[in-house]
């Protein structure tokens, strides 16, 4: 396929794509651990959070789509359609490429699970929505090594900022599981054992010798023993 | 008629989206969780209550046809009325 | 079918020497003695199994004696239904767990009449076309597990399907239906949200029928003698009998046999009960009653209703006089909290709430709120969990509020009742807090 891409500006957008992605990804796990931990303020609705954790995601993957499609016809990186899903393949730096592609594949999944969750059930939903914590390093990656600008103040400025946001995320969440008492036993108060009911089986047990109080026409109840003979 | 808004209390982690985005049907008892007005839900609230009903992180706010509605312990206890 | 079989020997064709039918208004029936513990002594009282007809249990109005007191024969038809619509055999689940402490009444059957309890599973499981029948017994009813046992095993090539006994962790809410099924099934023994019910869906995704030992055991004799024989005795709209467990300030404290709608007062006079400052009816789910109302509420459907009660799983436990009702039901509220699934958010936070309320106004409520928050998160978690638990313990300590209005005065006047510190009547056993 004769390459499309030529010009400069082209090849500013793959850059510049791959970049914004990273950011966005980056904003879209933390605000996803600001929600997991149930941060909020009068201000700050949790539905806020929820609903920016999304659209950064959606919006991330958008980029991510202009990042692969110009990275593809771009000329001079090489790339085929396949590489963009199937990794390691690539002419042009297999691991550094591969990474990414990984890291697509994987956003991919996240992502339309998350848009399928109604359907697909909550425990599928979560499990692989896991994954999205192996999705942005693998994405850091590719771009520290597939990237042109890390060598470049800004970029690797840019990279550094992302990875400590990210990090400071982590560990705010890892801290929130340790500090979740929700489903924890209250303390109660342990009363005292009281005596076990006592399980004695009267052995000619009878119905005491009372009369229904209703004006149920059926005969009064005896008193008498149990035996039949 | 219209379908009928229920929380699986099990699945209901207490995030308290609902509440948030459906003031008109949801408040929050004392401990976070919510507390779901009964009965169908009005016309014009269908699509703020669809979207509560994805927003819940949990999947625990439930839309169900009238028929089919969750039914509630206090609709199976119900006591009579009592004369003391 | 061999002749000598001793346990065939009473299996003769209907209406050639089986045994009369006895007088509908004799007591007891349950608890009716046989001459000795083993299967031939069961068959000589009450002579062959029956076939169990619908509309016969329809026709007798029994109703679940595990405590919600659902009507047995809209429960068998919904199985039947549920198994005919869904192509799905159903199970025969037994329920002896007996979850609720002041009660014991099933292990009493257990290990005294387990061939009536096992009757009923039969006739049951042939009415419905079961290939499945378990007794679930908790893991702390040794004896009556070894009871079981040794029936089922007296039993062997006499029923169609044979029973599995199964054990059940402790724990109150290991004996909800729900949880039981879930248990069956490999899970945690903790209530799910119904529906799906286990009627529709319950073991192994089959329509399940859940019911408690004791009405089983009736099962086996309206098998026997029809319905309208069973409910020769009791009332109109609760018939029949039922067993109770009398407990606390009683001289005979245990299990025994009354006619739906017995007087109250009848019955604690008979077991020598003393002066008394309240009696608990049902469960710790249930109602208390205070002095004045003993005399002249029948144990039945409607005389309780009126109190806002029911029979529930019949426990009677009288507090002696000299007991303080709000104290006691402190405790038990405490334990019931204890005891929660920890599944559902209003359970788990609001009835800790609630007891610790409770608590401080029997101490007298130092802060002036605890009245008040009280009554506030009693309408907060009434029936929002997914098992009744929290519409039970609301149930309780708003009964106890009811009943003991004068006593409740004294504490309100911001003192500590010296009663209050006697050592407790109402059981509440350090079990296990999850049955997972």
């Amino acid at each position: 396929m004769t390459a499309v891409v030529e010009t400069p500006a082209d090849w500013y957008l793959l850059r510049g794509s791959g970049l914004v992605a990273l950011v966005l990804f980056s904003l879209a796990v933390a605000l996803g651990v600001v929600g997991v931990r149930r941060w909020r303020s009068v201000r700050w609705p949790r539905a806020v959070t929820a609903g920016l954790h999304r659209s950064m995601a959606l919006l991330a993957v958008c980029f991510l789509g202009l990042h692969i499609v110009t990275a593809v016809l771009d000329r001079w990186v090489g790339l085929g359609w396949v590489d963009a899903v199937v990794p390691f393949r690539s002419k042009a730096m297999p691991l550094w490429v591969g990474l990414g592609t990984v890291a697509f594949d994987l956003a991919v999944a996240v992502v339309l699970t998350s848009l399928l969750r109604r359907h697909l059930g909550y425990r599928l939903w979560r499990t692989v929505h896991w994954g999205a914590w192996l999705v942005w390093p693998l994405a850091l990656a590719h771009g520290l090594g597939s990237g042109t600008d890390t060598g470049s103040g800004w970029g690797l400025g840019v990279a550094v900022a992302c990875l400590a946001l990210v990090a400071s995320a982590a560990v705010w969440r890892v801290a929130g599981d340790r500090g979740d008492r929700r489903r924890a036993a209250p303390a109660g108060h342990a009363p005292r054992v009281g005596p076990r009911t006592a399980r004695a089986i009267i052995a000619a047990p009878t119905a005491p010798p009372v009369t229904n109080h209703t004006t149920d026409r059926r005969p009064a109840v005896g008193a008498t023993s149990g035996r039949t003979s | 008629m219209n379908p009928r808004l229920r929380v699986d209390p099990v699945a209901c982690d207490g995030a308290g989206l609902c509440a948030e985005l459906l003031p008109e049907l949801v408040s929050l008892d004392d401990w976070g969780y919510p507390m779901v007005v009964d009965g169908e839900v009005p016309a014009h609230l269908v699509r703020p209550v669809r979207r509560a009903v994805s927003a819940c992180p949990r999947l625990a706010l439930v839309l169900r046809d009238a028929e089919s509605a969750l039914g509630t312990p206090r609709e199976a206890g119900r006591r009579h009325p009592v004369e003391r | 079918m061999t002749i000598t079989d001793p346990r065939r020997r009473t299996a003769t064709p209907a209406g050639k020497g089986r045994t009369p039918v006895p007088a509908p208004d004799r007591l007891p029936r349950l608890l009716a003695e046989p001459t000795g513990p083993g299967l031939v002594d069961h068959l000589d009282l009450w002579g062959p199994g029956g076939r169990l007809d619908l509309d016969e249990v329809g026709r007798a109005g029994l109703r679940g004696r595990g405590g919600a007191g659902f009507p047995t024969a809209h429960k068998l038809a919904a199985v039947r239904r549920s198994a005919g619509v869904r192509g799905r055999t159903p199970v025969v689940v037994a329920n002896g767990t007996e979850g609720e402490p002041a009660s014991a009444k099933d292990a009493a059957l257990l290990e005294h009449r387990p061939h009536l309890v096992l009757d009923g599973v039969a006739a049951a499981a042939a009415a419905l076309g079961a290939d499945r029948a378990v007794l679930c017994v908790s893991d702390d009813d040794d004896r009556a597990a070894r009871s079981a046992l040794r029936a089922i095993g007296e039993r062997r090539g006499l029923d169609r399907i044979a029973v599995e006994l199964v054990r059940t962790p402790e724990g109150y809410v290991s004996g909800e239906e729900s949880a039981l099924v879930r248990w069956l099934d490999g899970g945690p023994a903790l209530p799910t949200v119904t529906p799906p019910r286990p009627s529709d869906r319950g073991v192994s995704r089959r329509p399940t029928l859940v019911e408690n030992v004791e009405t089983l055991a009736h099962l086996a004799l309206i098998a026997r003698f029809g319905g309208g024989w069973w409910r020769g005795v009791g009332t109109a709209d609760d018939p029949g009998t039922t067993l109770v467990t009398v407990s606390g300030g009683v001289e005979r404290p245990g299990v025994y046999e009354v006619a739906s709608g017995t007087d109250l007062g009848g019955l604690l006079r008979s077991v020598g009960a003393g002066p008394t400052a309240g009696v608990l009816v049902g469960g710790y789910f249930g109602t208390w009653l205070s002095p004045e109302r003993i005399d002249g509420t029948g144990l039945g459907r409607a005389p309780l209703a009126r109190l806002g009660g029911s029979p529930g799983c019949g426990v009677v436990a009288v507090l002696p006089a000299g007991s303080c009702p709000l104290a006691e039901t402190a405790r038990v509220a405490a334990w019931l909290a204890g005891q929660s699934a920890g599944q559902c958010g209003p359970c788990v936070h609001g009835l800790p709430a609630l007891a610790g309320a409770l608590g401080a106004m029997v101490d007298g409520d130092p802060d002036g709120r605890a009245e008040a928050q009280l009554h506030r998160w009693s309408a907060m978690v009434r029936g929002r969990g997914a098992c009744r638990l929290p519409d039970g313990a609301v149930g309780l300590v708003q009964s106890a509020l009811a009943a003991f209005g004068g006593h409740l005065e004294l504490h309100r006047s911001g003192r500590r009742c010296a009663e209050a510190d006697r050592p407790p009547v109402l059981p509440v056993p350090p079990r296990a807090r999850r049955a997972a």
